[in-house]
């Protein structure tokens, strides 16, 4: 879901960016009075999880693929705005490193797959374990409703910016991205679950870190 | 030195580095909107280019230059973001 440049008009390209350097500088602040000894480490190996994940597209239908985002995972286990740092130094990386995403639109993938996917993937965990119980089941279940709703919600917001730089209507691109993603979605949840699990086979401490 | 969770977890991510040739060549949910409607051709060139599209300069075997990239960008990440914890740690003790 990484927008190149070219696509988005400038009006876009500012708004968004001045929303992410907020959020981001917000983020640094919250994470530099929260930051525990055992979030170090987790940081770093959840931001290398997430670029290596989202090298392997999967397919999904009609010659289509997906890969995942990671920021629901990274919520889960760090909290809102540590998984939006994350997320950033990622998207970052890719659009400066790999060509990945452009670099004017980098404002708008950092909002999209940083901060929208991380709240949305924060706010869904916490809704789904406190209806369901803070057990494996309700861990489980809310990592999967986390990571398909962070990914179908980063895709309006990617058609939201889309439709307001003019590139397509909203009746037309709203659809089309939501569409797609949900199936991308199930892809996103299927992967959460399963490092969910391995998180709590093998270190299930780090489920109950303060949360950044 | 004791082997620590995060020495075994960075071995993982690598490993999964190296699987990256498997990836889908399909194009993903934006960019089939973007052919499917026509927009992805407005995209532009990066201004410059390093390790553009996640292939190695310089190396032949593109499957051995995706592992490449992707062994690269899993340490340059984990080492930046791992740094930068350990900084806003380091100034959270400094503050305390």
């Amino acid at each position: 879901m990484h927008i190149p440049d070219g696509i988005l008009n400038m009006a876009t390209v500012a708004t968004t960016y001045a929303v992410s350097v907020g959020g981001v500088g917000f983020g640094l602040r919250q994470a530099r009075k929260k930051l525990g000894e055992k979030h170090v480490p987790l940081m770093g190996i959840l931001a290398a999880f997430i670029f290596a994940a989202q090298m392997l597209n999967f397919p999904i239908a009609g010659g289509t693929s997906g890969h995942v985002i990671g920021a629901a995972l990274a919520a889960i286990l760090l909290g809102p705005w540590a998984a939006v740092l994350i997320m950033a130094c990622v998207l970052i990386a890719q659009s400066l490193i790999f060509q990945d995403g452009g670099l004017l639109a980098l404002g708008a993938n950092i909002l999209n797959m940083g901060i929208v996917a991380s709240f949305a993937g924060y706010y869904l965990y916490w809704f789904t374990t406190r209806l369901m119980g803070e057990n494996r089941r309700g861990q489980l279940f809310g990592g999967f409703i986390a990571a398909w709703g962070s990914v179908f919600l980063a895709s309006i917001a990617c058609a939201i910016e889309l439709w307001l730089s003019g590139v397509l209507p909203a009746q037309v691109v709203l659809p089309a991205m939501a569409g797609w993603h949900a199936l991308i979605g199930i892809g996103e949840g299927l992967i959460t679950v399963g490092v969910l699990r391995l998180v709590m086979a093998t270190r299930r401490d780090l489920l109950e870190l303060q949360r950044i | 030195m004791r082997v620590k969770w995060w020495h075994i977890a960075l071995v993982l991510c690598l490993a999964v580095a190296l699987i990256s040739p498997l990836a889908s060549a399909f194009p993903d949910g934006l960019e089939r909107v973007g052919e499917d409607h026509g927009f992805i051709q407005q995209a532009q060139e990066a201004p410059f280019q390093l390790i553009a599209d996640y292939l190695f300069p310089g190396i032949e075997n593109e499957a051995l230059a995706t592992i490449l990239a992707g062994l690269v960008g899993t340490v340059i990440i984990f080492g930046a973001v791992y740094g930068l914890a350990r900084l806003l740690r380091l100034r959270k003790r400094q503050a305390e």
